[in-house]
């Protein structure tokens, strides 16, 4: 089955959104011996992503291309305790165009109507980021259930994504219950899950691992491969808020978890790192992790976004040069 | 539409090369030719040859073919240089060496794209692998001069080295050999590869830059003729050679009897076992990291994958996909993972043993190669231990993949090999990892990785892998010499037995019978002949056994046998040497009587039982004593150096000394879990066949000392020339050394030969650690951690 995914010569691109993912997960029965037994070694995990950054290279009109795929692969990120309307209107606007003009033609994608992935949010900035995305198709995509811990009673959880949907986000970004993993208690964070997934409805379920906390490797597989069992639309790796946040191992094991759940199932599972991304080189980075972990098919939006907000800015300026063969200065980029 | 428009589409990784013109226009300045780095200066051109870029094929420079004269020169000039640089302080040539290393980084990016020009390999590799390397090896050794005369105590350099390296990491191999000569205060005459002199050329240039001292570093160039000479040559003090299995041999014979120091780091069949509970991804990445690495041109690359039956078929799978994922090509762009094959001649001997494990029945499954001096990586199913792709070392992109049942079908199959270089280990079982990294037979075993690195830890090999350490204390080691005892009168050649009935023979009661021993029991020879056993003044003492081949053939067996030995703890090992020194002190008058019949005067021979009690004790203190250590390697490793014995050990003890030569010699081996096929001065062996009852009554294990009296000279020729004898100890004559280092050369044993009578065995240089370290060898295991 893998080997057919990775076969896949469906093209990817900008062009895509978060709804090519239309063959949705819809969970299967909580099945322990998927994950128990599995092994993930740490120092190889660590010595694969080193190596695998320092194997793969783009250069001039490849890198061009990759950043901007990269660019309509963000969720274009405000998670703070001073968002206001204002503030999430001008988010929304440099989701919509991302990159000044000047690049935009000296790229020569102004036909390809370039924006980020998604717009990502707390749900009460979903009103305003709905109206201020109006006529495009940028989702809208709130956090819930207790962001960024989760520390929260169930039915507040679930009202709360209710809340969300119900104000327009597409996209519905959860976090776990840390404790149920912590403790091994799989059952619990199934049905978690399962009920958040419930709650969604025809909004994407995207569940934050928190991966930060979740401390180990064998953690994090788990954690994925229940996540997945319970419907998740995409697993996604921190809130931004965890001590340590997207890393490129934590990474790997999850994209290999998403890899073995689509093998047993079939179904197709879209990955999102998130918190502590903010360079160009980050962005290229992750891209080649899913390329040679997964193929293609994972560097568009239905399948793989980056959870950023000041990356977007790094990757102007690095286009910006490309462009004009001038190193670039940020205030001369529109502020996201 | 437009290039990016495009782009997007397909998700390319595009051309990513890397710019060489700096070095290419190092090149043109040398577009007249290389000469040699003699005396601190290179020599003009002369015998020019070509040398190629193996991605194009085009010639890219002409270095000069070495002659004797070259050699003459260089190492004249190393002789003149090395009193003064050995003279040197510690600190001052640490200087020089940490020079060597900052200015290695400082041209790290000449160097890397220099030789990923000249050998092949992709620019990953060399800029993130081979010079990072180079300069830690620089860095760690420069240290190693600081503290020499503090942590080697008494040891000094051998002198002047030859050193003869590959051309599978020109530089990197450069790097092992002349840090730790240099630290040392050796002085250096390196031959780099025919196919691959450039960064040793560049490398000398830089040793200009530092102002390194005329003669310290000489590098001729050439190809193997250039490097016999330098094996030849009669001015050089030790050889360190890293290549083929084939040529290591062949140093081994031309360097016997030579006295010169030798090391041998040669080839390999590395085996990685994967077992059921392993992250069969990490062990497919591993696969990639071992046998993908270099393009498979990796002396201790794991080419034979052993992978439990019940995950087989997953790991197959994911090393197909894998595989798949993996780029060849050009080795300047930044996105290849696998390069040229270094030279037309290994292309065509890889496809020849690929095409006869085929024709074998091997299945192949293959990545793509672009046209050209290029193989693709390449994964080989239902590979039989017997076919020429399970044994022969193919030096290229080419893995096997072999499924086990249990773990000691693993450790059989991973042991089923002539090399043992190193091996990899994947399990999250802590114990099942251990114990599989303590019974492979290897010099470096990575758990749950593979090709890892350091300059702190030792790296070489067992068995037909040759001999010697790089890197570390054990490393150091091999650059530094304990000055050998000299002999007043060289020991001479002992009369041959007459094993024919002799004159009436004095003794005191019963008659009694001096046998064989071999696996615990007493044999009589398979000659069915005795000789006799002469006392001071000629008269008959005594009959001893004429053994034979087949005694040899035996006593080899038997203590091949007694394997369980070296697997006892230190303290069991103690108590039984202890209890052998007990009984020999209850009956040191017997042993003292026996001597004084060999013509011994009363005191001497007192004094000879007494030191051989104390050297006993000794032995056994050492026993659970003579630790490894922990290196200090990269971070998230315990990178352990245990101490191994070496296995079974032959010993030809020296012609004085009847008891004390034998004791002081086999204590040692078998304190340290060897098990020994000893064969006794061949004048007065009687000494030693009276102990045989003392082992006995000790509790040594059958099998662990044998014992096989007779012409040391003829029996030692058939413990060197069999292949199932690790190594091989002689103390007598010279001409009996040669020949025990030429025929040693069957299966690269561990020789240690010395004249018999240049010892004085009753003080302090008869015993020592020095016999310890020629008792063990160094075994490195890489256990990762964290969770």
């Amino acid at each position: 089955m893998t080997a057919d995914i990775l076969s896949s010569s469906a093209t990817a691109g900008p062009t895509a959104r978060a709804g090519a993912n239309d063959n949705r997960n819809p969970g299967m029965p909580l099945r322990p011996e998927m994950f128990l037994a599995h092994a993930v070694n740490r120092n190889a995990a660590e010595r694969r992503t080193a190596s695998l950054t320092a194997r793969r290279s783009v250069k001039k009109a490849w890198q061009a291309a990759w950043l901007v795929n990269a660019i309509s692969c963000i969720d274009l990120t405000t998670l703070s305790g001073d968002d206001t309307a204002e503030r999430v209107r001008r988010l929304c606007a440099k989701a919509r165009h991302p990159l000044a003009p000047h690049i935009v033609e000296g790229l020569g994608i102004a036909d390809m109507d370039l924006t980020t992935g998604a717009v990502c949010v707390y749900p009460t900035m979903v009103p305003h980021a709905v109206r201020a995305l109006k006529g495009s198709r940028i989702p809208v995509a709130s956090v819930a259930t207790g962001f960024p811990t989760g520390l929260m009673p169930l039915p507040l959880k679930l009202e709360e994504i209710r809340y969300a949907v119900g104000e327009g986000a597409g996209e519905i970004d959860i976090v776990i219950t840390r404790e149920h993993v912590l403790n091994g208690n799989w059952t619990a964070l199934y049905d978690e899950i399962a009920a958040m997934r419930e709650a969604c409805g025809a909004a994407h379920l995207k569940t934050i691992l928190a991966t930060g906390d979740l401390k180990t490797l064998r953690n994090v597989y788990s954690a994925s491969m229940v996540a997945m069992q319970a419907g998740a639309d995409f697993i996604k790796t921190s809130t931004g808020k965890e001590g340590v946040n997207a890393t490129l191992p934590v990474g790997l094991v999850m994209v290999r978890a998403l890899r073995d759940y689509g093998d047993a199932t079939g179904y197709r599972i879209g990955f999102k790192p998130a918190g502590g991304m903010r360079t160009a080189k980050a962005a290229l980075n992750w891209q080649f992790l899913m390329k040679e972990e997964l193929g293609n098919d994972w560097l568009s939006p239905g399948l793989f976004r980056l959870g950023a907000s000041s990356m977007l800015a790094d990757i102007e300026r690095q286009l910006d040069h490309f462009v004009t063969g001038r190193y670039a200065a940020s205030s001369r980029h529109a502020l996201a | 539409m437009n290039a990016v428009t495009d782009i997007l589409k397909s998700m390319e990784y595009g051309p990513a090369p890397e710019d060489p013109a700096i070095v290419t226009d190092w090149l043109k300045r040398h577009r007249q030719g290389f000469g040699h780095f003699i005396d601190g200066a290179f020599t003009p051109p002369s015998s020019l040859f070509d040398v190629a870029n193996p991605a194009s094929g085009k010639v890219i420079a002409r270095i000069s073919q070495g002659s004797e004269k070259d050699v003459d020169a260089a190492v004249a000039a190393a002789r003149r240089a090395q009193p003064k640089w050995a003279a040197l302080p510690g600190h001052e040539r640490a200087k020089y060496l940490y020079a060597l290393a900052r200015h290695v980084q400082q041209h790290a990016r000449f160097l890397a794209v220099l030789e990923t020009i000249d050998n092949g390999k992709p620019i990953r590799e060399s800029r993130d692998i081979d010079i990072p390397l180079v300069a830690r090896h620089f860095y760690h050794h420069a240290g190693w001069a600081e503290i020499l005369a503090d942590e080697f105590p008494g040891a000094a350099p051998h002198g002047v080295c030859g050193q003869i390296i590959p051309w599978n990491f020109p530089l990197l191999m450069l790097a092992w050999k002349i840090a730790p000569a240099l630290a040392a205060g050796n002085t250096v005459v390196l031959k780099p590869a025919e196919y691959t002199p450039l960064t040793a050329l560049g490398f000398a240039e830089i040793a200009s830059e530092v102002g390194l001292p005329k003669g310290v570093l000489n590098i001729v160039t050439g190809d193997g003729g250039t490097g016999a000479a330098l094996v030849d040559h009669r001015d050089i003090d030790k050889i360190a050679f890293t290549g083929s299995t084939e040529v290591g041999r062949i140093i081994r014979r031309r360097t016997a009897g030579s006295g010169k120091g030798l090391t041998l780091e040669l080839g390999g069949k590395s085996p990685f076992i994967v077992f059921a509970d392993a992250d069969l991804d990490a062990a497919a990445e591993g696969v990639v990291d071992s046998i993908w690495f270099n393009q498979g041109q990796v002396c201790c690359a794991g080419s034979r994958i052993l992978v439990a039956e019940t995950v087989a078929a997953e790991l197959e799978k994911r090393l197909r996909q894998r595989l798949g994922k993996l780029i060849t090509g050009d080795p300047l762009d930044k996105s290849t993972d696998l390069g040229p094959i270094v030279h037309p001649v290994q292309l065509d001997r890889i496809r020849m043993l690929v095409e006869k494990g085929v024709a074998e029945g091997a299945k192949l499954f293959q990545g793509t190669a672009p046209e050209g001096c290029f193989f693709p990586p390449t994964l080989a199913t239902e590979v039989e231990p017997a076919s020429i792709l399970a044994s022969e070392e193919i030096f290229g992109p080419v893995v096997t993949l072999t499924p086990f049942r249990t773990p000691n079908d693993a450790v059989d199959l991973a042991n089923n090999t002539r090399y043992g270089l190193a091996a990899s280990v994947w399990s999250e079982n802590i114990n099942l990892a251990i114990d599989v990294a303590a019974k492979v037979k290897a010099g470096v075993i990575w758990i749950n990785g593979a090709n890892t690195f350091d300059a702190g830890a030792g790296f070489g090999g067992y068995r037909e892998s040759g001999f010697g350490r790089e890197g570390g204390r054990e490393g150091m080691a091999a650059y530094l010499r304990h000055p050998a005892p000299k002999a007043r009168r060289p020991e001479e050649q002992p009369a041959a037995p007459v094993a024919t009935p002799t004159d009436a023979i004095a003794t005191a009661g019963i008659d009694r019978t001096a046998k064989l021993s071999i696996g615990g029991k007493q044999a009589r020879p398979d000659s069915g002949y005795s000789y006799a056993v002469l006392g001071a003044k000629g008269q008959p003492v005594g009959l001893a056994g004429l053994g034979n081949r087949k005694d040899i053939r035996n006593a080899v067996e038997a203590a091949r046998k007694a394997g369980g030995w070296g697997a006892q703890t230190g303290h069991n090992r103690a108590q039984v040497l202890y209890y052998l020194a007990e009984n020999l002190s209850a009956r040191a008058g017997d042993f003292a009587e026996r001597l004084k019949s060999f013509g011994k005067a009363g005191a001497a021979a007192r004094t000879e039982v007494e030191t051989a009690i104390r050297r006993i004790f000794w032995y056994a203190a050492q026993a659970d004593k003579f630790d490894g250590a922990v290196h200090q390697t990269k971070s998230a490793y315990v990178t352990l150096a245990m101490n191994e014995p070496l296995g079974v050990v032959g010993i030809a003890c020296p012609t004085a000394f009847p008891l004390l030569g034998f004791v002081s010699l086999v204590l040692p081996a078998v304190a340290m879990g060897n098990r020994v096929v000893a064969v006794p001065s061949q004048t007065h062996p009687l000494a030693a066949t009276d102990f045989y009852q003392l082992l006995d009554t000790s509790d040594v294990p059958g099998g662990v000392v044998n014992i096989v009296t007779g012409e040391r000279d003829v029996l030692m020729k058939t413990l060197a020339g069999h292949d199932d004898v690790e190594a091989v100890w002689y103390f007598g004559t010279g001409a009996g050394a040669k020949m025990v280092e030429e025929i040693s050369a069957g299966n690269l044993k561990q020789t240690w030969t010395e004249d018999g009578a240049a010892r004085d065995w009753t003080g302090p240089r008869g015993q020592g650690r020095q016999f310890l370290f020629r008792a063990t060898q160094v075994k490195n295991i890489w256990v990762p951690y964290g969770e």
